[in-house]
């Protein structure tokens, strides 16, 4: 690009001079910069609403100064304890006497929360300590705080709760990363799996979900694409309506749809019991059978427009010249029409499987139990748990794992091969 | 200088919202029960104060609290919030401590500590309504007599089907426990050690495959209703909607069910504290509150019971109170995120 703008220029400059050859030059500049305005909306737009946000989403799983900023003397104190026993007064003192600050200024809950965290059952026991301190006498504090404390719940003997506020109380720390891939640390900072194993098992579940998704609308588009691009425009316009029609409904309403269609006494049951083929309803809704169907009917027109508008633009002549020259339709197809078609083949395949990754509605929706997928636990933990800085670490996650595939897909396929159109 | 050049602008823009910004926003669950406060609560107020509200929905939780006292965006100034996730917004500083001191007495002139249930004057909030978590049958399933008690929910053999159960450990772990014959004062103890919630999870096991999972409150009569599940589990109001305005063929049990209260709260750091406030202690007075009977839900005020026909009283979960357990929030406060985790491992297996 440089050098064809490039040579030209020198020419000019031979042959008209110092002074056009400037003016030449602030022409191309004020060319550029116009360019650039045009472009700035979109980058202004892409940075605040798609940037800003996936950094901070980052960035919030891996910092978490919540305990930290809350007390932050306890957490000096509390250094040097060796993690064995009960830590020495001194801990105990400070951290009474901040529990009652915390109290009074209403955010001892907060606290709680992120201790619970580390050690489950624990939030009540901040909670209702610091309700007993919130009128306790300064000096008192001062003199007897670990004994109040101690008074107050007995749990605050128990090294537990202590290890717990320390790990809570680090400002950067991979355990959220952790979490989302099933393990923890222990005591003495090995990592070992968690009792609690979901999220692995998940990502597992959605990728595979994602890939059957993939290969129904592949099996269902392909063929239809192909129809499309091989009759006359006036049919191939007709058969658009109808990939556009649903394409334009909103998600919700073909969403909603396929519940009517598939409970018990939905449209499909009817029909089957009707016809004989079973006597009791099949149990369709619900399912991980739902949410297949139902994403794949999302997200056909994703694999069918790339695949129709690359279509049109392959010759049908190849075919009819590699048949001519004695190949079977089989072996001309996949040797001749398939490479050819591979540009729309990959793009819609890339589309629906990277939509239906993090796909959330739906399976909400129409999944019951087993169609669950990850998007739906992360939004377990923003919306119930309240533990943000998990659903980030799993969204983060998830982020590596598409960028990963898209990595593995430009070695093998090529991303140069995407073709919209 | 800079800093009122910014704000200048900033009020410009805002400019358009200004008159908006003169009204109370009040947000609450919506459906039958907002239609019920609108009018039993929200008209009759803005008749009386001339205040306009804006009367909003949202979905429970505390996770929007959250997020509009992080950015220190307050939108909403009363909300209508769940006592089991009261404790969490009020001990997190997202609700305003309540002075009971200001409510006014019954209109039979109790006063006000006195006329409230107990459970209805918290810290961060005023009583509402009781409602309560129980589980129906359709009663063409079972002819010959349907489920009774909460064992029987759980026994597949004597009643066959599908039941239709809300997808979140809470009510499901307490349920299972005391269908496996935990007292109900035991319970929450009981779950609080790995051996108690062990023994939930086993219990549910047992009827793992005839359960259908929902995602809320509105999907139990419609669950029930096109033959999805033969028995659900629902909140009150939503079974005795369908059966009084719908006719639907439908049983309630009230068998362990398990209740909990709504609240009015005032989102702490709003500018209309004493404005909310106002709404407050309007709404919660002996007449709106009689009015939450439309949705089946129990007022919070003796004075407001005592306003009802005795036929109505018996729909009412405040007419069960014995029967059932009431839901604890300090325990969901403690386990409602390794719960959850749990209960999703669980679903996974």
């Amino acid at each position: 690009m440089g050098d064809i703008t490039a040579s030209p220029l020198t020419r000019t400059e031979d042959a008209l001079g110092a002074e056009d050859a400037r003016n030449a030059a602030r022409e191309l500049r004020a060319q550029r910069l116009r360019a650039f305005l045009f472009v700035l909306p979109l980058l202004i737009f892409i940075a605040f609403a798609f940037v800003a946000p996936i950094a901070s989403m980052l960035f919030r799983s891996a910092y978490n100064p919540t305990v930290a900023e809350l007390v932050p003397a306890s957490l000096e104190a509390i250094e040097d304890w060796d993690g064995e026993g009960r830590p020495p007064d001194a801990v105990l003192t400070q951290f009474a006497q901040d529990l009652k600050r915390l109290a009074n200024d209403r955010t001892s809950g907060q606290l709680a929360e992120e201790i619970n965290r580390f050690l489950p059952g624990t939030s009540s026991v901040v909670k209702s300590t610091a309700r007993q301190l919130r009128r306790a006498d300064d000096a008192a504090l001062a003199a007897d705080g670990p004994a109040l404390l101690l008074e107050a719940n007995d749990a605050w003997g128990e090294p537990g709760i202590w290890r717990a506020l320390r790990k809570a109380g680090q400002v950067y720390s991979a355990s959220y990363y952790l979490t989302a891939l099933d393990l923890e640390t222990t005591r003495d900072g090995s990592i070992q799996p968690r009792d609690t194993r979901i999220y692995l098992q998940l990502y597992g579940k959605t990728l595979w979900m994602a890939f059957i998704i993939t290969v129904l609308t592949l099996v269902l588009g392909y063929p239809l694409a192909f129809h499309m691009a091989h009759s006359s425009t006036a049919h191939a316009n007709f058969l658009m309506v109808f990939v556009l029609l649903p394409f334009w409904t909103s998600l919700l309403v073909r969403t909603t749809s396929w519940i009517a269609l598939l409970q018990t006494n939905g449209v499909v049951n009817s029909t089957l019991m009707a016809l004989g083929v079973t006597n009791n309803p099949l149990e369709l809704l619900y399912t991980q059978f739902s949410t297949i169907i139902a994403m794949t009917h999302i997200l056909l027109p994703f694999m069918v427009l790339p695949l129709y508008s690359v279509m049109r633009g392959i010759d049908p002549s190849y075919m009819r010249a590699a048949m001519s020259m004695g190949s079977r339709p089989i072996p001309a197809f996949l040797r001749i029409y398939l490479p050819m078609s591979l540009p729309g083949l990959s793009a819609g395949a890339l589309l629906v499987f990277i939509i239906s990754v993090g796909y959330y509605i739906t399976p909400a929706l129409v999944g019951g139990t087993d169609g669950q997928m990850i998007s739906n636990i992360i939004a377990f933990h923003m919306q119930q748990s309240n533990n943000w800085e998990l659903a980030a670490a799993l969204g983060s996650l998830l982020l590596v794992l598409i960028v990963a595939l898209y990595w593995l897909y430009d070695r093998f396929v090529g991303a140069g091969n995407i073709k919209l159109g | 200088m800079k800093y009122h050049l910014v704000a200048a602008a900033g009020a410009m823009a805002l400019g358009a919202q200004g008159a908006a910004a003169q009204d109370l926003t009040v947000t609450s669950f919506g459906g039958a029960y907002g239609a019920a406060q609108q009018e039993h609560m929200i008209d009759p107020y803005m008749a009386e104060s001339g205040v306009n509200i804006l009367f909003e929905d949202y979905g429970g939780g505390v996770a929007e609290m959250k997020a509009q006292s992080e950015s220190g965006n307050i939108q909403w100034d009363v909300v209508d919030i769940e006592v089991i996730d009261l404790e969490r917004a009020c001990s997190e500083g997202y609700v305003a401590v309540i002075d009971h001191s200001i409510l006014p007495p019954g209109d039979d002139g109790t006063p006000a500590e006195e006329d409230f249930i107990p459970e209805a004057l918290h810290e961060c909030g005023v009583g509402n309504i009781v409602w309560s978590i129980i589980f129906a049958h359709a009663d063409d399933a079972y002819p010959d007599g349907g489920p009774q008690t909460i064992a029987d929910f759980f026994d597949t053999e004597a009643f066959p089907g599908k039941r239709g159960l809300r997808k979140r450990p809470q009510v499901n772990m307490e349920w299972a426990l005391m269908a496996d014959g935990v007292a109900p004062e035991e319970v929450y103890e009981l779950l609080a050690t790995e051996e108690g919630q062990q023994r939930a999870f086993d219990k549910l096991d047992t009827i793992k495959d005839d359960i259908v999972w929902y995602d809320s409150w509105s999907q139990a009569p419609v669950l029930l209703n096109d033959g999805g599940a033969q028995m659900v589990q629902s909140a009150n109001g939503r079974i005795f909607a369908a059966i009084q305005d719908e006719d639907a063929p439908f049983t309630m049990v009230w068998d362990s069910h398990v209740y909990d209260l709504d609240v009015w709260a005032i989102m702490d750091g709003t500018e209309k504290e004493e404005e909310a406030l106002d709404f407050i202690k309007f709404a919660t007075r002996t007449v709106p509150l009689s009015g939450m009977q439309d949705v089946a839900y129990g007022p919070t005020r003796k004075s407001a019971q005592d306003l009802l026909p005795e036929e109505v009283k018996q729909d009412l979960p405040t007419a069960h109170l014995d029967e059932g357990l009431k839901a604890d929030g300090v325990f969901w406060a403690d386990f409602g995120e390794s719960l959850g985790e749990k209960f999703n491992e669980w679903l996974l297996q």
